[in-house]
């Protein structure tokens, strides 16, 4: 449905170059699917996102949405913004103040190309705004909403023109913690009923994890990672991937053995790990393990078997409600790591940590 | 918090008086009733009598019949409408153009013009006009000339002494203002508003009609209210222009009133009681209209990366217009004065006018007594002027935004009085308060000291406040809490965070003061002239080109003010 290949646009900083704000992006999103472009501030997805929407002209590169070839710098094609078949909801909502609920929703029926009666748009006005929870509130300012309805109000204009692809660009960020949760399912549920294929653009990993069916992990301009919220969690392809997603701990090593089967040893100063290992990694090379901290089984008593088990003591412990936040000093390294709240341990107590040989990832250094 | 230390109740109602907490207020508030109020009521009261200084009081309507019911009051009234509405129109007209293309659009070298649009502040009203004059006079105007034997043209095409050459020159010396509000405007505009039209399918011309301008519409409003009443109380081109040409609005017909043998103080006063209130019906819904457009503000606190729209080809037909503004409103002006300065009398240039020139009139200037007094008052006024009004308004800003008294509400209010008077009825107020008044500063510089201060008392009290309600309580609570008295706290903690907004009011006052007219044409006579009286009055008497050596050296002292305040502002770290 929206097809991007090796976008590259490029912000004048004064200086000859430019700033490579995407460089050589390419991703494809299937019909009805909701795609996610995760990444930290300056990472170049929402630049990315506004190329899509014909906001931005990129300078390299082409954008296919809905069959149609929106951008082509190759034949020079641009499709203005206001005739790609696209909804889009802004960070700040961006509700005309000058409107009634009512007029923001019949605005894009009001200037498209096709005129539409007045009945129509009253039936198709309502009905989006009931899709969206909003009945009773059409004749209010736009301005008189609190911040989730204003969201909300958002979604419905962007969704009342029946647009092809909808644009998602941090919709959520200006909520509060408990609203935007609420959000997160809403907004799910809606995209799954209307079937409309969405690109979502956040830098909330928790957003990012619940609500995708893909996930593109960016960073300075290029796509780090493409997989599913589970791929994208568990099988790390890079160390900024394994940083950026939830924590993680580290233990840098090199690689002693690598199997065909995609797991090897790798020599660490704790010993040696078994592991997951890439398999562009040989032996030799310079890596990191990485594991989860909830991934991390602690013993108290020596274990009499396992794999991976290592031994230190306890270095802090704090209770967080949820886990326990225990942290564990190895000879080199600290694990931290998250443990049921019926552990009772103290500090300097010895322990015995076990690290699954499947929940660990060796991973480049560098 | 409340920084100030209340006096505990059981101190005696006596020592109460000598709390500063307490006393500042009392006196501050005593002091802007005399500033603000007292030659108001005396305007007012001046309006109804028969005489004025009576010896006893006789209320009459018939100041207010000679006023009114003259067989020219509907002509004048015309006038000014005609005048106000045509000047606020164009002015906003200019800007708003100046602005969207210098903001909004991708013009070559539009951040250049930035600067340069707001370049003719410097020149004051009343060498705007007369160097329009030079430009436009039907006899010898510049271009005129130079069209007419451009085309050969029978007749000159433009006549600066008429409504439309009043409107234009007093026009391109308010775009500035109007330019600098509307880049404020374009400013704070989020431009996902216009982007999320697009993304609803509107193409750029349903964009710019059904949210760009709709968006705009209030500030649109309350940027051609101040302008039009900003118009209706200048004196500048009617006097240079309006009264030699005998078009005659409010501001002259008051100034004439004035100016006739015998002066009539009592119509003067019935003119100036109805100007003041359009004033402050303008002033009034000029706040209501700012309070309105706030309500439009959705998301603040944003920088915001304004959208800017690709003109295409059309981005040259944009910057010829920068350009032509730039040449003939900006430049101009000022070549036109530096080249009469030189001249001996009045002459069209051209070859033979080069062997004419020399700095005979910079030297005569050498000698000339008056010009040096004037310059004298004039640099005396605006420093003592500025100093004064700071002083006062930061202490009021103070009392009215950090301490908690009951009632400091009203000291805003009587400090914001003066925005509406319009500056020649400060001067007839004050004629018509210090003619009755003990106090023999009548003819003085001080009267004037007295009338600018009024007047630009709000200018201050806005920088100010500014500043101060940026200083969080608990720097202050800390001073005290550390031990220090109340003034201990003013002067260490609070006077310096207050520096730099205090310096750029300051610099602000001392440049409208120094360029004031139309208060000081009323109230500066003999001793106390000012260089604008100076140029005003030598202009009357057709020593035009030693009025543009007068000009210049006006521009040139001007120019340093402005230096000094760009580099105290680095200093200091001032927003400009």
């Amino acid at each position: 449905m929206i097809e991007v290949k090796s976008l590259v646009k490029i912000f004048a900083d004064g200086k000859n170059a430019g700033v490579r704000a995407v460089d050589r992006v390419s991703f494809k999103v299937e019909e009805r699917r909701f795609y996610t472009l995760l990444g930290p501030s300056g990472c170049g997805k929402t630049t990315t996102l506004r190329c899509i929407a014909g906001l931005e002209k990129a300078d390299e590169g082409e954008i296919i949405v809905a069959g149609e070839k929106v951008f082509s710098a190759s034949s020079g094609t641009f499709v203005p913004a206001y005739r790609r078949p696209i909804g889009m909801v802004f960070q700040s909502y961006a509700i005309w103040p000058h409107m009634t609920v009512f007029e923001n929703v019949a605005f894009p029926l009001r200037v498209g190309k096709q005129k539409v009666s007045n009945d129509e748009i009253r039936k198709k006005v309502m009905a989006a705004v009931e899709q969206v929870e909003l009945g009773g509130y059409e004749d209010r300012m736009a301005t008189q909403l609190s911040g989730g309805q204003q969201q909300r109000l958002a979604l419905a204009r962007a969704l009342v023109r029946e647009p092809k692809v909808l644009l998602l660009d941090e919709p959520l960020s200006n909520l509060d913690a408990k609203l935007r949760e609420r959000m997160r399912v809403e907004l799910r549920e809606l995209q799954r009923r209307l079937g409309i294929t969405t690109l979502y653009v956040t830098h909330d990993q928790i957003e990012a994890l619940s609500m995708s069916n893909v996930i593109a992990v960016m960073s300075a301009g290029v796509t780090v990672q493409e997989g599913t919220p589970r791929e994208i969690y568990l099988q790390p392809r890079t160390k900024f991937v394994a940083q950026f997603i939830g924590s993680t701990n580290q233990i840098s090593g090199q690689v002693t053995n690598q199997g065909s089967d995609g797991t090897g040893t790798v020599r660490t100063d704790e010993g040696e790990i078994s592991c997951g290992i890439l398999n562009e990694l040989t032996a030799g090379d310079k890596v990191v393990v990485v594991v989860r901290p909830e991934s991390i089984v602690l013993h108290q008593k020596k274990p009499s078997h396992g794999e991976n088990v290592l031994e230190g003591k306890i270095g802090a412990a704090m209770f967080l409600g949820e886990y326990v936040d225990c942290t564990i000093e190895l000879g080199k390294n600290v694990l931290e790591t998250h443990q049921p709240h019926s552990l009772r341990v103290r500090r300097g107590d010895p322990v015995w940590v076990e690290l699954p040989p499947g929940d660990c990832m060796a991973l480049p250094a560098e | 918090m409340s920084t100030v230390a209340l006096p505990r109740s059981e101190r005696t109602g006596f020592r109460l008086l000598r709390e500063p907490a307490l006393m500042i207020p009392i006196v501050g508030a005593g002091v802007l009733i005399y500033l603000a109020v007292l030659p108001l009521f005396m305007l007012v009261y001046g309006s109804f009598e028969k005489e004025i200084a009576p010896r006893e009081f006789v209320v009459t309507l018939e100041n207010y019949v000679n006023a009114y019911a003259s067989p020219y009051t509907y002509s004048t009234f015309v006038n000014s409408i005609i005048f106000a509405t045509g000047s606020a129109a164009l002015t906003f007209l200019l800007g708003t153009m100046l602005a969207w293309l210098t903001e909004r659009t991708n013009t070559p070298l539009r951040s250049l013009f930035v600067p340069i649009a707001v370049v003719p502040l410097i020149l004051p009203g009343v060498l705007e006009s007369i160097a329009w004059i030079f430009l436009l006079s039907p006899k010898f105007g510049y271009l005129n000339v130079a069209l007419q034997s451009l085309f050969g043209l029978e007749s000159p095409p433009f006549n600066v002494f008429s409504l439309p050459g009043m409107i234009w020159v007093h026009s391109v010396g308010q775009v500035p203002l109007a330019f600098l509000l509307m880049v404020a405007a374009f400013k704070s505009m989020d431009p996902s508003l216009e982007e999320s039209a697009m993304m609803s399918g509107a193409n750029t011309w349903q964009t710019f009609h059904r949210v760009t301008f709709r968006l705009l519409m209030p500030t649109t409003a309350s940027v051609l209210l101040i302008l039009f009443v900003r118009t209706l109380e200048s004196f500048e081109t009617p006097a240079l222009i309006g009264i030699p040409a005998r078009i005659y609005v409010y501001t002259s017909e008051i100034y004439l009133a004035f100016n006739e043998y015998p002066p009539d103080y009592g119509r003067g006063a019935a003119l100036a009681v109805g100007l003041l209130l359009l004033s402050a019906i303008g002033v009034w819904l000029y706040t209501r209209s700012t309070g309105e457009s706030k309500k439009y503000q959705t998301v603040t606190g944003k920088a915001f990366r304004p959208r800017q729209f690709d003109l295409g080809p059309w981005k040259w037909v944009g910057f010829s217009f920068l350009m032509v503004y730039f040449v003939f409103v900006v430049l101009m002006p000022f070549l036109v004065l530096f080249w009469a300065s030189f001249l001996p009398f009045f002459a069209t240039p051209g070859w033979d006018a080069l062997d004419k020139l020399s700095f005979d009139n910079y030297r005569y200037l050498v000698g000339f007594r008056p010009f040096w007094d004037a310059l004298q008052n004039s640099i005396i006024l605006a420093t003592s002027t500025a100093t004064v009004a700071m002083i006062l308004t930061s202490l009021i800003a103070w009392i009215v935004y950090k301490s908690r008294l009951p009632g400091s509400w009203l000291l805003d209010f009587l400090a914001f009085i003066p925005i509406t008077v319009p500056g020649i009825v400060m001067g007839m107020a004050l004629i018509l308060l210090y003619v009755a008044f003990p106090l023999p500063i009548y003819g003085t510089i001080w009267l004037l000291m007295i009338a600018y201060v009024t007047r630009y008392m709000p200018y201050g009290m806005r920088a100010a406040s500014g500043a101060i309600v940026q200083i969080h309580s608990e720097l202050e609570e800390a001073a005290s809490a550390s031990g220090a008295s109340w003034w201990e706290t003013f002067k260490r903690v609070t006077l310096p965070l207050l520096r730099p907004g205090i310096a750029a009011g300051w610099i602000y006052i001392c440049i409208v003061s120094f360029r004031e007219f139309s208060t000081s044409v009323l109230l500066a006579t003999g001793e106390s002239r000012v260089l604008s009286i100076l140029l005003f009055t030598m202009f009357e008497q057709g020593q035009v080109t030693v009025v543009a050596a007068i000009g210049m050296l006006m521009i040139l002292v001007l120019l340093i003010i402005v230096g000094i305040f760009y580099r105290i502002s680095g200093r200091f770290g001032i927003q400009t």
